[in-house]
Formats: structure tokens, C-alpha cells, sequence
């Protein structure tokens, strides 16, 4: 049996703000998102203090697997010290006490929205991501009674035609991030904003990726090991975003993804990396200390 | 350079905060008291108890000075703090019979049994300002109580009231409730699928904003998918709560809630071939005193079980339940605030291969003129 009086309490809440029984169904609707690669799991999705659509989703799976001796990072756009990371790692931080880093190689848990870190992640780390749209579909059908069914009967053809109608009217395809993927090859899965720099990272990883919808109520999960593809054509091949020719202004790195700023001498445009930790490892090792992750 | 700006978020939330603290306060009149608010702000309340789904009109008014006032923003707060209650009963169905009403009308009947009872409502008064409340003091409130010695609900009026549906369902005229699944289930311990169970779609309906309510059963009103509704009966008092307790035989009373319920009559139902047409029921019930809320409520509740093959916004059950719930809406609209610019740069990387692509192939179409 639960012991509910032998589970610490952080600031008059229970550890990790939810109550164990929310707790307990979050986790077992993570683990038949383990067991069903791709596949989107209703759950509850109780509200929180942070407003739907701001990484509840994320949130909920963090706090439902999150222990005392974990070691927490959060990011935002692949940075540590953007406000909304901020504000999910404080109120993670104020109902556990667990430890938190910069650091990718140093987390165990790793909450994060629109980006996956550039360092490599190993088999002891998990990465939340926070969806605000779990439903690939939803590019060509808005109804999810519709789109559950043609998940159960594997039916993409008009995400096909969706993408050869894009190709034929821009002569590229328009999604950018988002971009839909095959999990297994089964379930097609909306991989979260992620740029699609990210989405070969996903494919047979060493790293448990758990995706979580809060206003959606949804969870799924790319376990490891498993293949996640990019849907493509034969003669048109998936891409990820074009960077040549562009390096890093702080790092020097020209193999990351980076986001331009208008901020350069004369107006022109700058490059920096997105993902702010390793941004600050390279220039580390080149003896530059001064921080991008802010504080 | 630019692009510091956009870390360092501790220092500028906590800022942020102190911000908002001061820009409540800084007029320097006298604190709002949240009795005040749950006296004198009464309607304000009970909207901000129905969308955050819990009845507490202390803490609802706390939510409302917390807010400033905004109403969404209370809502939320409130039903932030619900999630964290424990469930510990769930109530025996309430009858509407036994209200203590403070108001009852029908728009369908000239006269009812019990008969008409306007009760507190403005809406045979001029929507004038009122002046004279720039100077309202104690002693004018203190000496207006005295003197108008108005007795409210339990006393004047009688302790139950008939249901006018009813007498239309005796009649024949009315169609009996549908059969189906009647057990109770709680849409905030599960996520479900369409077609929602009816108590999951009522539960749906009586936490939902009721601007956003309003906006889709005018839309069937107006014409999408019009119902052509009569307000069967509207009251709006005070119900009796039981539950049942294992140590108990006889149900327990726990309190009673104030709640406005509507009835909403409806077009013929669409029935089976060779029945007899008869009139439907919409049906509508939320916490408080909020009269829009429950006619909406009514409204859709019927609009949404049309059979028709071509469904209008509001007919559309997974249209209207998926975009009616104020927090949910006002989370993901307000989202548009975060930052976006991984996401941006991926969809600039996709238009300039398009434009460079298109360039190219008017370059081709040229030089092949």
C-alpha cells in the first residue's frame, strides 16, 4: 500500500506537487507510451499552477518520474536561462529541493521545449518534451475522433498528399518545425516543435524520449533503440535547416543549430547558438568564461 | 549585444512580480477586503466559481483581488488550487424541485404554477449610469437595508416549486429523457473520447467560459444550426447537497449551493420513423448566479445532439466541448507570448529555399523564352 504520510512534503505541497495517486496514472499511461512507441495516450491532465499551453504536459511527466536524487535541467529554445525555463525549473526546484545543472551530460532528466540538445545523451538520461500539439494529423484533419481513427488503421495517405501538394505549389515542403515522423514504423508521431535539425536525433537513441500534452491530454514516447523516420520521398528527401556558410559569433561552431539576430555592426545579422550549454563548453575551452546560459 | 536579452530570466521574473504587486496597489486607496469583493462583487464570484470549477466564493473573491479582476485569470487560479484538493465524495444527484428560489421564470408560458418570480434581476431596468453610487456611503447602504426589510429565499416563497417541463412530459408533449450511459463519469480523472458520455458533456458545459458559450449558442440562434429554443424555465436559488457516508444509512446533508439552471425547449426531436414528434430538451445548470451561462449552456446541450449530416459550429460536439474551456483557450492563445525562435528560424530556412526555388525556375521559364 501507498504510504501517503511517509512522502515528503516541499512548501505545504506533496514532493513534486502532484498527489501520488495523479502521480501513479501518469506513470502508467508513460509506460504504455513505452510499450506502444508513437501511439498518443489520453491521460487526465490535471491543471497546474502554470498555464495550459506553457508545458503542463512536460511538466506533469517530469513531476510523475522525477526523484530526490535526480538532476534537473531545463530549457527553453535550447537555452537554460530563457524566463519560461526559469519558471518550470523554480517551481520544480521549490516543490522537490532536487539539484539542477546547465549541463546536459551532468542531468538525468532533461525537460525541454522546441529543442534537443547538440551533445550526444546517454542511456541513464530521460528527455521531456513539451507538446503543444500532439496530433500530426492535424495539418489535414482537425477532428481527433477522425485522426484516431486513422492512426488505428495506419491511414497517412493525406499527410502524403498534403506533402506533395506542398511540393507542387512551393516547390518545397512548408512545414518547418513539427516535422511528422514514423515512429517504429507504425505511429506517426508530431515530434513537438523541434527544428527538424532535431529529428534525426530521435532515431534508434540511446536516450528515453517521453512527449507531454497538457491542454491535449496526451502522452507518448520514443523509447530507445527505435527507428524514427522522417516521412520523405523518394526523389525528394527529407532536410534538416541550412546553416552553411554560418558559424557561431560566440563559439565559433559552424555545426549547430543556430538562431540569426538582427544585432550585427551596421544592422546586419548575427548568428549564435541555440543550445546555450554546449555553446558555453566550447567557448570554455577556449578559456572564455563569461556564461550565455544567464543565471 | 542583442541576444543577452533574452537570458537571465530570474532577475526580470522576480521584478516582473514586484511589478505586478505594485501596479495593484499604487493608487493608494484602502485594501480591498475580499468580503467586499464576495459581497458587492457577487455576480463577478459566481462566474469565476462555474469556469473554475469549484465551489468556494471566499476564495473565488481572493482569486478575483489576486487577478485585479480579470476573470479568466481568476478562474485559472482557482482551478489550480481544485486540482490539488482530494476527492473525497461525490454527491447524490440534486433536485432542482427542492431549489429555494430567488428567481423563476418561464418564457414560454404566460403563467406557471408558483407563478413568476422576477427576484433580483436587471433586466427590465435602464442601463443608465448610475450617479448616485459615486457617493454611496455606509450609513446610505445601512439605512437602505433598513428600511426595504427584504426577506430572501426560504421564508416568502414556498420551499419547492413544479417543473414546467414536467407538466409538458405528462402532457405528452415532451420526449422522455434518452436511455444511454447514465453513469457518472469525471472528466477531470480521465480524458475521453468523442462522443463524450452526457454527464462527461454537462460536466464539459458547466465549467465552460461563458463568453466563448455565449458566441456559439448565438451562432446557433442566429442561424448556424438554429434550434429554435424556448426558455422552458429558468430559476436560479439555493439546492441542497447529500452525500452518502459509509457510517450513515440515511443520505448526509453537507450544504447547500446557490446555482442557476435552465430549460431549454426545443424543435421536434428528429425521432425514429413512425413516432410521434415531440418537443426536446436542452438542458443547463451551472454554480451561481450567472443567467447567460445557463441558457448557453442549454443551448448547446441540445444543438450538439442534432442529427443533422452538415453540422453547424455549435452542433459539433467536439467543436464546441474541445474550445469552451476558459483555461484552457486563454493558456494557449496567451502562449503566442513565448519565445518562438527556434521554430521561426526553421520556417525562414523553409521560405527561403521557396523563394530561391521559385526564383530559379523564373530564371529557367526566361531563358528558355
Amino acid at each position: 500500500m501507498l504510504n501517503l504520510k511517509a512522502i515528503e512534503r516541499k512548501g505545504g505541497y506533496n514532493f513534486a506537487f502532484l498527489d501520488e495517486n495523479t502521480k501513479r496514472e501518469i506513470r502508467r499511461k508513460t509506460l504504455k507510451a513505452v510499450a506502444i512507441p508513437g501511439y498518443q495516450v489520453p491521460f487526465a491532465s490535471p491543471e497546474l499552477p502554470i498555464a495550459r499551453g506553457w508545458g503542463t504536459g512536460g511538466l506533469q511527466v517530469t513531476m510523475s518520474i522525477i526523484g530526490p536524487d535526480d538532476t534537473l535541467k531545463v530549457i527553453d529554445q535550447g537555452c537554460d536561462g530563457g524566463v519560461n525555463a526559469v519558471n518550470i525549473r523554480k517551481l520544480l526546484v521549490k516543490t522537490t529541493g532536487v539539484g539542477t545543472t546547465f549541463d546536459t551530460a551532468a542531468a538525468s532528466i532533461i525537460q525541454t521545449r522546441h529543442r534537443i540538445p547538440e551533445e550526444p545523451m546517454s542511456g541513464r538520461q530521460i528527455l521531456v518534451l513539451q507538446v503543444p500539439i500532439p496530433e500530426p494529423l492535424r495539418f489535414v484533419e482537425a477532428s481527433m475522433a477522425k485522426t484516431r481513427e486513422m492512426h488505428s488503421e495506419m491511414d497517412y495517405s493525406r499527410m502524403w498528399v498534403f506533402l506533395y501538394e506542398n511540393i507542387v505549389k512551393w516547390g518545397e515542403i512548408t512545414i518547418g518545425a513539427r516535422y511528422p515522423s514514423l515512429v517504429n514504423k507504425r505511429y506517426l508521431i508530431d515530434p513537438s516543435p523541434i527544428p527538424r535539425w532535431d529529428v534525426p536525433k530521435l532515431h534508434m537513441a540511446e536516450t528515453l524520449y517521453l512527449f507531454g500534452a497538457g491542454r491535449e491530454k496526451r502522452i507518448y514516447a520514443v523509447p530507445p533503440h527505435t527507428s524514427v523516420e522522417p516521412l520523405e520521398f523518394e526523389d525528394i528527401r527529407f532536410r534538416v535547416e541550412d546553416f552553411s556558410g554560418k558559424a557561431c559569433v560566440r563559439c565559433g561552431s559552424d555545426h549547430t543549430y543556430m538562431n540569426e539576430i538582427y544585432g550585427g555592426p551596421g544592422g546586419g545579422k548575427l548568428y549564435v547558438c541555440s543550445d546555450s550549454s554546449r555553446c558555453d563548453k566550447l567557448r570554455a575551452q577556449r578559456g572564455e568564461a563569461k556564461t550565455h546560459a544567464g543565471k | 549585444m542583442g541576444y543577452v536579452a533574452v537570458t537571465g530570466g530570474t532577475a526580470a521574473i522576480l521584478r516582473a512580480d514586484e511589478l505586478v504587486h505594485y501596479y495593484r496597489v499604487r493608487g493608494g486607496s484602502t485594501p480591498l477586503e475580499v468580503r467586499q469583493i464576495r459581497d458587492q462583487q457577487r455576480l463577478a464570484v459566481d462566474k469565476v466559481m462555474g469556469e473554475g470549477s469549484l465551489y468556494a466564493p471566499t476564495i473565488a473573491a481572493l482569486a478575483l483581488k489576486q487577478a485585479e479582476g480579470d476573470s479568466i485569470e481568476a478562474s485559472f487560479i482557482l482551478r489550480a488550487y481544485r486540482a490539488t484538493q482530494p476527492r473525497r465524495y461525490a454527491s447524490l444527484a440534486i433536485d432542482c424541485c427542492r431549489m429555494q428560489v430567488i428567481r423563476r421564470i418561464s418564457g414560454a408560458f404566460q403563467d406557471i404554477p408558483g407563478g413568476q418570480i422576477l427576484g433580483p434581476t436587471r433586466d427590465y431596468t435602464q442601463r443608465l449610469v448610475d450617479f448616485s453610487l459615486l457617493e454611496e456611503r455606509e450609513s446610505i447602504v445601512r439605512e437602505f437595508l433598513d428600511r426595504a426589510r427584504i426577506e430572501t429565499a426560504g421564508k416568502a416563497l414556498p420551499d419547492s416549486f413544479p417543473k414546467i417541463v414536467s407538466l409538458l412530459r405528462r402532457e405528452g408533449l415532451l420526449e422522455d429523457p434518452e436511455e444511454g450511459d447514465r453513469t457518472l463519469r469525471d472528466i477531470t480523472r480521465e480524458s475521453l473520447g468523442f462522443p463524450y458520455p452526457r454527464s462527461a458533456k454537462l460536466q464539459s458545459l458547466a465549467r465552460g467560459e461563458t463568453g466563448a458559450m455565449m458566441a456559439l449558442a448565438y451562432s446557433s440562434i442566429r442561424g448556424y444550426g438554429d434550434i429554435h429554443p424556448y426558455l422552458g424555465e429558468l430559476r436560479v436559488g439555493y439546492v441542497p447537497m447529500y452525500i452518502r457516508h459509509p457510517a450513515r444509512p440515511e443520505p448526509v446533508y453537507v450544504g447547500k449551493v446557490l446555482v442557476t439552471e435552465a430549460e431549454i425547449i426545443a424543435q421536434y426531436a428528429e425521432g425514429e420513423k413512425g413516432t410521434v414528434p415531440k418537443l426536446s430538451l436542452g438542458y443547463g445548470l451551472c454554480f451561481g448566479h450567472n443567467e447567460l451561462k445557463a441558457i448557453s449552456m442549454g443551448i448547446l446541450d441540445r444543438a450538439m445532439r442534432s442529427k443533422s449530416a452538415c453540422k453547424a459550429p455549435a452542433e459539433d460536439e467536439e467543436f464546441v466541448l474541445y474550445h469552451i474551456d476558459g483555461i484552457e483557450a486563454s493558456g494557449f492563445v496567451a502562449h503566442w507570448k513565448l519565445p518562438h525562435y527556434v521554430t521561426f528560424q526553421s520556417t525562414l530556412d523553409r521560405l527561403r529555399r521557396s523563394q530561391a526555388l521559385k526564383e530559379e525556375s523564373k530564371d529557367a521559364e526566361s531563358q528558355g523564352d
